[in-house]
């Protein structure tokens, strides 16, 4: 009888294995493999390869490129963290002030609409946007007599990593604006009520009422743009593979050059540890924000 | 409701909307420019950006579609649609393993599917292009289809476990009164139950196959099987100097899934809501 009841419940666990194989064939598998392929020096085309063991890491820590393409990943977030997170906070307070429904749900949608698109076309739109002849960027500015601002954004040093995260705020505020709006719907209306009568006026509101309220939404909020920020590839593949001179090479599409275009996998797979080890960790950062009491009300 | 706005009051209310509609017109109109270029010449696009185009003629939508969109556009449908399938299946049915059959380990196996969150593709890039190489499948619809719904099972599945959790046990224990097997209980009784965050796992899933660019550009090199995220940037490069010709493509690609966004948004915003929020 025991054996019996003990095969039926193996038997539930056919609903699972077809996740299980997929997880643990194409993601967890690769993901330990990583770890082997960075101690080799590996050449696709010849199929050599040669243990090194930390080898590859030493040349990689060597190389400034891999502590600019660092330090682009973390302007990435800290910029994304301003404008994504927290300005995505007050843009989401304003517009849930707006006291049209009609009008609320249009500028809901319409901030939201860049996020649906794919990065590739924000990514070859803002190329155009910002191309020194027909640009739109340099067209503006002429129109409103700045003309000697105008320049070839994506095409100088200096320039080209700002232009790059420019635009992927444009093209991701929207959708933390948005769950930034569903946070504040949830907060409960009497609390609002309750401090309009106190007096309290729209500003002291938000920082009274909405943000203690949103702190955890906000919370999560940064870690998942901390851990966005250090996955990012599309937008600097399209707009400019990483250079001019690579100024804006990002672990992402560093990794990718290494080995896809200078044919060096043990480097990659390096690349792919440490950036491994960042998300690994912002992870864990959510997991324990997330674990803390909730918030009350 | 009658409220009294100082004089402050209606100046600060002026500036919130200019505010916000200025926000608006900065995003719109980059896209607006872009598919009014998509009906541009050449020469009209360089003398003046901004201005209407002078013939509304669909020619760079039709050289677009010619010049491979159209490829690009089926390889996209059907590795969104099957991807679709696949993962939202797998995932519901391993969120009913999860939480409504009494299986051996259960937290355990949460643990490992859900922890398939934490990981980002980019790490697995390098032993995956290998994998897929001695596969043979490398440059093909499957390894998309493979990756798409290996990488999505965990948020969907997240999802979906999220909904099926807060579904009363009464319904379980009618279905077994009545005889109803595991399967037909998952399939006729729970499945309908869930169409809600069913709706929210398929759309979230639609807009990410159709835009992802990483896999598809590592994994596909033959015009025949690109994506259009992929397709889009080849179609840049090929013909790079017919710019509106490019900016057609763009338009092709994104409308569909600005529509799926209007018609579907409602739903959107709950599944994205539930995947962050809870």
């Amino acid at each position: 009888m025991l054996v019996r009841t003990m095969c039926r419940r193996a038997l539930g666990l056919a609903w699972v294995i077809p996740a299980l194989v997929m997880l643990a064939v194409f993601v967890y598998l690769p993901l330990v493999q990583n770890f082997g392929f960075s101690t080799l020096t590996w050449d696709i085309y010849s199929g050599d390869q040669e243990y090194v063991g930390l080898e590859n890491y030493r040349r990689l820590f060597d190389d400034p490129v891999f502590w600019s393409s660092f330090a682009n990943n973390l302007w990435y977030a800290v910029l994304s963290i301003v404008f994504q997170v927290f300005g995505a906070l007050l843009l989401a307070a304003l517009v849930e002030s707006v006291r049209r429904e009609r009008w609320q749900r249009a500028l809901r949608a319409v901030y939201f609409i860049p996020a649906a698109i794919s990065l590739t076309v924000a990514g070859l739109l803002f190329y155009f946007v910002y191309e020194p002849n027909i640009g739109l960027l340099n067209h503006v500015l002429d129109a409103i007599g700045l003309r000697e601002f105008a320049q070839p954004w994506l095409g100088q040093e200096s320039t080209a990593m700002f232009a790059v995260i420019a635009m992927s705020q444009w093209q991701g505020f929207g959708y933390c604006t948005l769950l930034f709006a569903v946070a504040i719907q949830r907060i409960p209306a009497e609390l609002y009520e309750a401090a309009a009568l106190d007096g309290v006026g729209p500003v002291r509101r938000f920082f009274q009422v909405t943000l203690p309220l949103v702190r955890e939404m906000t919370g999560l909020m940064v870690m998942v743009t901390v851990s966005g920020a250090f996955q990012v590839f599309n937008e600097v593949m399209v707009m400019t593979s990483g250079g001019p001179n690579n100024s804006t090479q990002v672990l992402g599409t560093w990794l990718y050059r290494n080995g896809f275009v200078r044919n060096d996998f043990g480097s990659a797979a390096a690349i792919g540890t440490v950036l491994f080890v960042i998300t690994l960790t912002i992870a864990m950062a959510q997991l324990w924000i997330t674990r803390r009491k909730r918030v009350e009300w | 409701m009658v409220t009294r706005l100082g004089f402050l009051g209606v100046i600060a209310r002026l500036f919130m909307w200019a505010f916000l509609l200025g926000l608006a017109v900065v995003v719109l109109y980059p896209l607006l420019w872009m598919v009014l270029n998509g009906f541009k010449s050449n020469a009209e696009l360089f003398d003046n950006p901004f201005a209407l185009p002078d013939t509304w003629s669909f020619e760079n939508y039709q050289k677009a579609w010619n010049r491979g969109v159209s490829d690009y556009l089926t390889a996209s449908v059907l590795v969104t649609v099957t991807s679709t399938v696949a993962t939202v299946f797998i995932s519901a049915w391993a969120a009913y393993g999860l939480t409504r059959v009494n299986i051996p380990l259960n937290k355990v196996l949460t643990a490992v599917i859900l922890g398939g969150l934490m990981l980002t593709p980019t790490v697995a890039l390098v032993p995956l292009v290998q994998m897929f190489q001695s596969m043979g499948l490398y440059n093909s619809y499957w390894a998309l289809l493979i990756l798409y719904t290996a990488f999505r099972i965990p948020f969907t599945t997240f999802l979906i476990r999220a909904y099926m959790i807060d579904l009363p046990r009464e319904v379980d224990e009618a279905a077994e009164i009545d005889g109803a097997g595991r399967w037909t209980a998952f399939w006729r009784i729970i499945l309908p139950m869930c169409k809600p965050i069913i709706t929210s796992t398929v759309l979230l899933h639609v807009l990410f196959a159709w835009n992802e660019y990483l896999f598809a550009m590592v994994f596909t090199n033959g015009s025949d099987v690109q994506t259009l995220p992929v397709g889009l940037t080849s179609l840049m490069s090929k013909h790079g100097t017919d710019f509106p010709v490019v900016f057609a493509g763009m338009a092709i690609a994104a409308v569909p899934v600005v529509l799926l966004f209007f018609f579907g948004q409602r739903y959107i915003v709950k599944g994205l809501a539930d995947g962050i929020g809870k």
